[in-house]
């Protein structure tokens, strides 16, 4: 056996490496493979195939034949310059740290970049195949292709658009990012307030007050019983069972109206030198964050604490009602009125969204109590031993000591979670709450037949929210962890 | 070398073409597999309703037996498919179905955009509102600010837009997939309206907790022919359909019933001797044998009598012919001859 031993730091150079010269051969092969078919291409008569057939794959209008098989392959193997400028510096120890004696084929890293580069070539091929495929077969079928409806008027009508401007006259594109933001309102409120709910119940769950745990586990127990959709029927319909009729509403008083058709909350509308009381607020928010390093400084000197909690509810909440009182309240609320139809007025929340939203929620908690509780019995109980023994009462213990360890076991499995709770919007398609999959890939795939296109963009659009999920929650979850130590 | 490649991408072509073409004679594959597989709806009284032993009756089921009978001579050979508004079209397309009979509107968009092609309309209908009648509403002018509960998918929601835009009033919609979660909402007092085409609201009106307790407002919107609807590009699949309709209205105009079809047979009326196959061979012409129409007639009945059975006035969706009447009776209902 051929032992290969790592020479010292710097002492060969990129230069002598048996792998450059095969490396370049590799780059050079690639460019020629490109060359040729440029060449092979002009002699059929069609100079512009070998760029053409880029825009070709990317706008998917292609048909297979041998020439556009050439380009392919071009272009695949031109991917291995690419990718072997980003390799380079890690094989030939540009920076030092690595370099290389022993046979060529030998070497593990250099033929698993061959192999890796053969199967994306693969898969991309497929890919391409198939692309082409679609597009052909759905001109055979006479079935309209090419993403040009998105610019077309939708021609209905979405009951629930809080922040883009939606009529039945805005088209297609408009559709899909009024179902994104409906779809990102109730994931972002449900993930917030699952987690909420989630760690009360599996605090609870842990409690040595027998009632409290036993109603938590029961909790557990239910919602992981039940299946989601049913769950959200039954809080839909109970829902729309148990609220009085819009004739008659719920009167709240000063909290508005509750009834079939949804909840009324007063309308907040701003006068003149309401300004001042968004700034007070934004000046609230600074100078906590001041506040709080200071404080913490001061703990860390001086051992004193301060009451930062108090102090940060204080400046955020009560900087904006003096401002308030101090601007002579330019604040007046709009009460929904009583009209032939039920109340008009108001801000409006459709009984669809709340029912989604507590189903998912209770839901989604149910498992991320169960993921706290295995976090939290994951500490060691020395810990919680020592630091009673240090003279914390069991409040600060579970907050100061046990969590941010608990802290390290949670966060991966709730990436899960959150994933889990953003895809099971999708099922608001059965009780009407017009989110991305409902009113994209449905109602305006429907009307506009166009299944392959809107899937697509349907597909990538969840791939994106959950790449970028997962993006920040790996992020926080190294930031946990190296707080930690 | 140059033979060797394009060898290899003929044989790539040929790949190619084989994942495209697996759509083939509809006709053949049909009398292949014995029977017709019809998309329908989830359950639409009157039109495509299952009964409590699976069997489903209907004027768009009719339709379907009659496609059978055609080509079996048995109107028992079809299976369904019961399929959303928003399911149907894609149903079509991917070849799951043979025939989409499910009170579908034709349209100049789905004709021409999806691949499709409308065979006939064997409904005339048009879009109307329902209410509670305890809301004391007249007039759908006066529906301003009001709720509506409809099926996603369908030419409803795009009318009911329509019109309220048009007429400058103001409302919400609310979507649901299936019809029987829009029923359920409205019943639920969700929406102060149900809006639908009018035969549907008829019939869904019979699943409310009081039917007696809701009033179909007089306005109609739009125009709904409802046809059955086949794959476009196969022309002979798509003439069988046709006529198989055709056949069923000129039964009617003839008098030619399923009680008196075997007494016909022996009738000198050379249109009704064509119509019936005593005389030409109009069955050839659509591949199917020449007593089609015969079998259509007996087994499922000319249009009166699937109109009648299914929809009609003594039915409980009490809808009488009005504009689906025969064009010499003042109607819609108008076949080219068989000649
Ligand atoms: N004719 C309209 C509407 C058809 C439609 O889906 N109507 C609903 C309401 S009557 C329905 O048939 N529901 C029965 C079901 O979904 O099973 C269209 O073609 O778009």
């Amino acid at each position: 056996m051929a032992v290969q031993q790592p020479i010292a730091d710097g002492d060969v150079s990129a230069q002598s490496d048996p792998r450059f010269l095969l490396v370049t051969v590799f780059a050079a092969l690639a460019i020629l493979a490109f060359y040729l078919s440029a060449v092979y291409n002009y002699f059929e008569g069609d100079y512009g195939a070998p760029f053409a057939s880029i825009g070709g794959i990317a706008g998917g209008v292609v048909s297979i034949d041998i020439a556009k098989i050439f380009n392919f392959i071009a272009l695949v193997l031109l991917l291995f310059p690419i990718a072997i400028i980003f390799r380079t510096k890690a094989w030939f120890g540009f920076e030092g740290k690595q370099s290389y004696a022993g046979n060529v084929f030998n070497d593990s890293g250099l033929r698993n970049f061959f192999f890796e580069m053969l199967v994306m070539a693969f898969l991309g091929f497929v890919f391409w195949f198939f692309v082409g495929n679609t597009v052909r077969n759905l001109a055979a079928a006479n079935i309209s292709s090419g993403f040009g409806f998105l610019d077309r008027a939708a021609g209905f009508g979405i009951n629930f658009s809080p922040f883009i401007q939606y009529s039945e006259t805005s088209t297609y594109l408009t559709v899909y990012m009024v179902g994104l933001q409906n779809t990102l309102i109730v994931a972002v409120l449900g993930i917030i307030l699952a987690t909420l709910l989630g760690f009360i119940v599996g605090v609870a769950r842990l409690s040595t007050n027998f009632v409290i745990s036993q109603v938590a586990y029961a909790f557990v127990e239910v919602m992981r019983n039940i299946p989601l959709l049913l769950w959200i029927f039954i809080w839909y319909f109970s829902v729309l069972r148990l609220l009085p009729s819009k004739q008659d509403p719920l009167d709240l008083g000063p909290l508005g109206l509750l009834n079939v058709a949804g909840y009324y909350a007063p309308r907040p509308v701003f006068g003149d030198g309401a300004g001042w009381i968004g700034i007070a607020f934004i000046v609230g928010i600074i100078a906590t964050i001041f506040v709080a390093r200071w404080a913490k400084a001061r703990q860390m000197a001086t051992g004193e604490q301060f009451p930062v909690f108090w102090t940060a509810l204080g400046l955020i909440i009560g900087l904006p009602i003096l401002a308030l009182l101090a601007s002579g309240i330019p604040l007046t609320f709009e009460m929904p009125t009583a009209s032939r139809f039920g109340p008009r007025g108001g801000a409006r929340v459709i009984p669809e969204f709340l029912g989604l939203l507590v189903a998912l929620v209770t839901y989604t908690a149910a498992y991320i109590a169960e993921i706290v509780r295995a976090g939290i019995l994951a500490v060691n109980k020395g810990q919680t031993e020592a630091a009673n023994a240090l003279g914390l009462r069991s409040g600060p213990t579970l907050r100061l000591v046990v969590i941010p360890q608990a802290m390290r076991v949670i966060i991966p499995p709730m990436t899960n979670q959150y994933l889990n709770l953003t895809k099971n919007s999708s099922l608001a398609v059965a009780i009407a709450y017009p989110e991305l999959v409902s009113v994209f890939a449905g109602t305006a795939l429907n009307q506009t037949g166009q299944a392959v296109e809107i899937l697509l963009m349907t597909m990538l659009t969840y791939l994106t929210i959950s790449l970028l999920t997962a993006w920040f929650m790996n992020w926080f979850n190294a930031r946990m962890a190296l707080v930690e130590r | 070398m140059k033979k060797l490649m394009k060898s290899v991408a003929l044989s790539v072509t040929a790949l190619g073409l084989a994942v495209a073409g697996a759509q083939a004679a509809t006709l053949d594959d049909v009398k292949a597999k014995g029977f017709v597989q019809c998309g329908v709806s989830q359950g639409l009284p009157g039109f495509s309703n299952p009964d409590d032993k699976g069997n489903w009756t209907g004027l768009d089921v009719d339709l379907c037996r009659a496609i059978a009978a055609a080509v079996f001579g048995d109107a028992e050979k079809v299976k369904y498919t019961p399929l959303s508004a928003k399911e149907r079209f894609t149903a079509l397309q991917s070849g799951e179905v043979d025939v989409l009979s499910r009170n579908t509107t034709w349209t100049m968009s789905r004709d021409t955009s999806l691949g499709l092609n409308f065979a006939g309309v064997n409904y005339y209908d048009g879009q109307g509102f329902m209410v509670r009648s305890s809301l004391d509403v007249k007039s759908a002018l006066e529906l301003s600010g009001a709720s509506i509960c409809t099926n996603t998918g369908t030419t409803t929601e795009l009318n009911v837009a329509d019109y309220f835009r048009a007429n400058n009033m103001e409302y919400e919609v609310v979507a649901f997939e299936k019809a029987d979660e829009v029923v359920a909402a409205y019943d639920a007092g969700r929406c102060d309206v149900y809006t639908t085409d009018q035969s549907g609201l008829y019939a869904q009106r019979l699943k409310l907790t009081n039917p007696g307790e809701h009033i179909v407002l007089p306005e109609i919107i739009s125009k709904e022919p409802l046809g059955p609807v086949v794959r476009q590009g196969d022309d002979q699949w798509f003439n069988l359909v046709k006529w198989t309709h055709f056949a069923m209205v000129n039964a009617e105009e003839f008098g030619v019933t399923s009680g008196n079809v075997d007494e016909m047979m022996k009738t000198e009326n050379p249109g009704i001797k064509r119509l019936l196959g005593t005389e030409g061979t109009f069955g050839e012409m659509i591949g199917v044998g020449n007593d089609w129409a015969y079998n259509i007639i007996k087994q499922v009945g000319n249009y009166a009598e699937t109109f009648d059975r299914n929809v009609g006035p003594e039915t409980p969706l009490q809808i009488s012919r009005g504009v689906n009447d025969l064009w010499s009776k003042g109607g819609l209902q108008y076949a080219p001859p068989v000649r």
